[in-house]
């Protein structure tokens, strides 16, 4: 599929920075024209997904999170959120709802969120090496009535 | 980020603002726990009517309070959520914790 427009990004996964990554993706999904419901699941993917290099892939490390977002034709949103963390063991125990490694206060709901939120969501990982999700949502063009 | 604490009889209110993120959501603990540990209410309200974005550290922040109400034997209310919160509070079953306006 032809890519219409593409960004890429790296930036230290530090917490403050979880904010920064949903307000850039934000404006590049703009360009899409989606909705206000759209635009707020596509920030919420992206915040758990950058949550996630900080609080799971990194831990007390201080890594790097890359990004790359690409429009492609049919209004297709495409993100890729990598880290060169720690991995996931077991990636699909991991996508399990509720499910967390980390106590505290993590609802282990960051992947369930992603899913419902977007139309697909890829997780490819390897302990010791990385992770990364793959998401894409389709934006629908909307109907403008004239007059 | 910013929390404001108001105490009516046994209720205290907590209203929220800003974004809710695990990067705000360690401050907001804080400080309902504190109001909390020092009211010991019956109920207390969780007011999102200020909060502009919440993910799911915010689900963390409301079960880690539940919790907490629930060994003084309080109740929780949530209110002012905007359709983008209510969809993250309706995926995580919020509805069956606390009682949402």
């Amino acid at each position: 599929m032809q890519i219409i427009n593409k960004f890429n990004m790296s930036l230290f996964a530090r917490s403050a920075n979880e904010g920064f990554a949903r307000s850039c993706i934000s404006a590049f999904a703009a360009q899409l024209d989606p909705t206000l419901e759209e635009l707020n699941d596509i920030k919420t993917a992206v915040s758990e997904a950058v949550t996630n290099c900080i609080v799971h892939a990194y831990r007390e490390k201080l890594g790097k999170i890359y990004i790359t977002a690409e429009i492609v034709e049919g209004g297709v949103l495409k993100i890729r959120i990598r880290d060169t963390g720690c991995g996931i063991e077991n990636v699909p125990l991991a996508l399990e709802p509720l499910f967390t490694t980390v106590g505290g206060e993590r609802a282990g709901l960051g992947f369930a969120v992603m899913q419902s939120f977007m139309d697909s969501v890829r997780v490819t990982s390897k302990v010791g090496k990385g992770t990364t999700v793959l998401m894409k949502k389709r934006i629908a063009p909307r109907i403008t009535v004239n007059g | 980020m910013a929390v404001e604490i108001t105490i009516k009889g046994e209720v205290v209110t907590a209203c929220l603002s800003g974004e809710i993120d695990h990067h705000s959501a360690a401050g907001m603990r804080e400080k309902i726990d504190e109001a909390i540990d020092c009211n010991m209410p019956s109920i207390l309200v969780l007011d999102f009517g200020g909060v502009s974005f919440m993910d799911s550290s915010g689900i963390g922040l409301i079960m880690g309070r539940y919790r907490n109400l629930q060994k003084i034997g309080a109740k929780m209310n949530i209110t002012g959520a905007s359709p983008q919160i209510s969809k993250v509070l309706r995926l995580a079953g919020m509805n069956r914790l606390a009682k949402l306006d």
